[in-house]
């Protein structure tokens, strides 16, 4: 692992909820890691499991998906529907050799700023330990 | 014929709020290098008029298809570019922005790390917008009514402006009268309204209104739908007296079998009530409800020969037979207006509340204060022996407020002032009473309530700046153990009765509200609005609005100024006639659906079914989308087993680019 190794995370947020919330971590001015990109979708049911498997597959080294929390769907069921499928995806991963530590689910409501922080601390820490990702065979699409 | 993309990217400065942070000019440049990127700029506001001509005479000039605007989040200013983008003849979904303000420059300080991920941003934004397609938004029809749940002040004040605009109003309200805590208050600060004679009016004129359905003793069961189309299912219950017949004489609370035998809880239990009940005497609608868990005959089957009210009743309006009823209206927006619940102060053991009968809330206080009351007005303690007048009257305010360990950081706003008019009220009664206050800080911050402080420190009442540690029994005398902080000085301060400044909570059944109405909490867990400056009344969820206490402790002014906004933010959909569905919804692929129905089971809001559609000579079924009820949350996407079923705007063709340009930059 190279000293100056910095992970890079994709992180997929629902609009509602882990959005707002790190909308209002920045409108806090709260500091914290830039290795995390955010994908805006409208609820984390609408994240479809082979989107985390494709972020690894293009060199992101961790994935994130955070959504509102359960029973707080802002769509009722979303987020239980990605709790299902994310979490059986979860295990599938580990099971194909893929390190826990990269792949995260989180709940973060629109006012808790400050946890979206901490998740986001936690998901580079992980990564960061994790070291570069290099566990599937490269599928760099042109896009 | 797909046109060819051609991109403007705009990065925003805000001022210093991006620019001091992130590089824009360097984005720009790497900007341009993107493929499709025809145009790209930097600006200091994107979102003043000449930023907004920017774009608008770049689109004419470039023939620019697609825009970027890199600036603040989406939440902030999708709306605004949408309409900038449109007026200038492009597709209002044509548009993507780059959240470099809230997620890039605000949350980073090193300028290289910031100006990376913004570069990223934009690349993914890039990746996307090439691949959005146009989408035309549809207009429904709006239902001319409007719901209110809570029919306390601000539900009050709310369903009258509305019905007077001249929309059909329902008022929920679970308990049997309106006029929620208000209704309790004796006199109101600064300026000593007497709170029933402000009140009553409005509550009369809401059950007169012809244009207010009131439905007291209800619950809201069910909302579907969505704004300008909501599906209401309203529980009245059982009130087991005949609504048309009862004449409100009270014969039968006086004839009851148990007559005066309960807590009444207008009173804050220190008043007693029949199991047949008016909850005040000024109640609307004068109404007699019967409590199930407390009537003779309805707990036992049996009170004595024949239940005393039904003897008594002149109009024959006991009816043991009643059962709850339901009914079932179309409203266009609806208003929560649920209030709040006193803090309980058992949650502070060290101040005797449990222990002690002369250390008492101040919404008891109200009650004790009242002509109305349950001494008549007189303010009484009991000291073992009989009602005697307190000398030494204390008031401890903040009492779960201000207070983590009650996990209330908030100020509850109130209390402040009312323990000051409450103290000018005992004084008025009891002129040679000791009255002295304890207090962190006084926040007297509203129209006229500084110089009422100042009034009230005036009139004798001693103000001591220390937050009290214990309140114990020495005697027949209860000790406050406090500090005063300004002097430094340990006191044991020997008092009659103790009142607590106690703060407002969130209500506890405000689950089933947001249940109801997929409504958010905020930090403190009273309801969170949509932007807590620009947008205060309205909610996550469109045509839901706030007004009261169930947003945040307020006084009765701002609660009534609130309420007054979200009545008219209630009526633009109603006078408008019309609401906008949102384009972003699902659509199915009928050419390789292969009719499983996944999505129909899957589907939150029941917008997808399955159709017959012929495919050469074949009778197959497919999923087709109803797009007034889809919310476009996705939801389905996953499930699907063929792709076919995909939400407009974040397609997997749409989003898969984003990750692709996102893992792609290390």
């Amino acid at each position: 692992m190279s000293a100056n190794y910095e992970p890079n995370i994709v992180a997929f947020l629902c609009n509602w909820c882990s959005y707002a919330g790190a909308d209002l971590a920045g409108t806090s001015r709260v500091q914290y890691p830039s290795n995390v990109q955010i994908i805006r979708v409208m609820c984390t049911g609408r994240v479809n499991p082979l989107y985390v498997v494709n972020a690894l597959q293009q060199g992101a080294d961790g994935v994130l998906v955070s959504g509102c929390h359960p029973g707080d769907c802002h769509y009722m069921e979303g987020n239980y529907f990605a709790r299902r499928r994310l979490g059986m995806l979860k295990d599938l991963l580990e099971f194909a050799g893929v390190d826990p530590r990269r792949f995260h689910m989180s709940w973060v409501s629109a006012s808790e700023g400050h946890k979206w922080k901490e998740v986001v601390e936690k998901t580079v820490e992980d990564a960061r330990e994790a070291g570069p990702f290099e566990g599937f065979r490269r599928r760099q699409i042109d896009w | 014929m797909i046109e060819k993309p051609k991109i403007g990217v705009y990065v925003c400065h805000c001022g210093i709020n991006i620019a001091s942070t992130v590089d824009v000019e360097t984005v720009e440049e790497y900007a341009l290098k993107l493929p499709n990127v025809e145009v790209a700029r930097t600006y200091s506001y994107m979102c003043s008029d000449p930023g907004q001509a920017l774009i608008k005479e770049d689109i004419k000039e470039h023939g620019l298809n697609r825009i970027i605007v890199a600036s603040c989040s989406p939440r902030m200013h999708e709306t605004t570019f949408r309409k900038a983008i449109q007026e200038a003849g492009l597709n209002p979904y044509f548009l993507e922005m780059a959240n470099i303000r809230e997620q890039c420059s605000w949350v980073h300080q090193d300028m290289e790390e910031a100006t990376a991920k913004a570069k990223k941003l934009v690349t993914a934004s890039v990746a996307k917008v090439r691949l959005l397609e146009a989408l035309e938004s549809t207009e429904v029809d709006a239902e001319p009514a409007a719901l209110i749940i809570g029919a306390g002040i601000a539900g009050i004040q709310a369903a009258l402006d509305i019905a007077d605009a001249g929309f059909k109003t329902y008022l929920v309200e679970k308990t049997p009268s309106v006029g929620g805590r208000m209704a309790q208050l004796d006199k109101t600060f600064p300026t000593l309204d007497c709170s029933a004679c402000i009140l009553t009016p409005k509550m009369v004129d809401c059950a007169s209104h012809p244009n207010i359905e009131l439905l007291t003793y209800s619950e809201v069961e069910e909302i579907n739908g969505f704004i300008g189309n909501f599906d209401v299912r309203v529980r009245k219950k059982a009130r087991y007296v005949d609504f048309e017949k009862c004449t409100g004489c009270g014969d039968c609370a006086k004839e009851c079998r148990v007559a005066d035998r309960f807590p009444s809880e207008f009173d804050e239990g220190m008043g007693k009530r029949s199991a047949i009940y008016l909850p005040f005497p000024q109640a609307v609608p004068a109404k007699y409800t019967i409590d199930p868990e407390q009537c003779l005959y309805l707990t036992r089957g049996k009170c004595g020969k024949e239940p005393k009210c039904q003897e008594v009743c002149g109009a024959d309006a006991i009816n043991f037979e009643q059962e709850d009823e339901y009914v079932e209206f179309k409203v266009g927006a609806i208003i929560v207006a649920t209030g709040f619940d006193p803090f309980d102060p058992s949650r502070k053991p060290e101040y005797g509340y449990d222990d002690y009968p002369n250390v008492i809330t101040g919404m008891e206080m109200e009650r004790l204060v009242s002509a109305s009351g349950p001494t008549g007005g007189k303010v009484l303690i009991n000291n073992g022996k009989e009602e005697i007048e307190p000398k030494e009257v204390a008031f401890i305010k903040c009492v779960g407020s201000r207070d983590e360990s009650v996990g209330n950081e908030y100020c509850s706003r109130v209390c402040c002032m009312y323990t000051a008019k409450q103290a000018h009220l005992i004084r008025e009664k009891l002129p040679d009473a000791n009255i002295r206050i304890y207090y962190m800080d006084v926040r007297a911050f509203g129209k006229g309530y500084e110089e009422f402080y100042d009034r009230v420190r005036r009139e004798n009442v001693r103000y001591i700046r220390g937050n009290p540690s214990e309140i114990f029994k020495r005697g027949n005398k209860l000790v406050v153990k406090a500090e005063d902080t300004l002097t430094s000085t340990p006191l044991e301060d020997e008092v009659d009765l103790v009142v607590l400044g106690v703060g407002l909570e969130p209500r506890a059944e405000m689950r089933q509200v947001m249940d109801l109405l997929r409504l958010s909490q905020s930090g403190d867990r009273f309801f969170l609005e949509a932007h807590p400056k620009l947008r205060p009344v309205d909610t996550a969820t469109e045509g839901v609005f706030l007004a009261g206490c169930c947003q945040g402790p307020k006084d009765i002014p701002d609660t009534v100024a609130q309420a007054k906004g979200a009545a008219s933010s209630a009526m633009i959909p109603l006078a408008r006639g019309s609401v906008t569905i949102d384009a972003q919804v699902a659509e199915v692929n009928e050419a390789t659906c292969r009719g499983c129905g996944f999505c129909v089971e899957i589907c939150p809001y029941s917008a997808i079914e399955m159709v017959t559609v012929n495919r050469f000579g074949h009778e197959i079924e497919v999923a087709k989308v109803n797009e007034a009820l889809c919310k476009g949350c996705g939801s389905c996407s996953p499930a699907c087993l063929s792709d076919s079923i995909q939400p407009k705007s974040f397609r997997d063709r749409q989003i898969l680019p984003q990750i692709a340009a996102l893992g792609a930059m290390k």
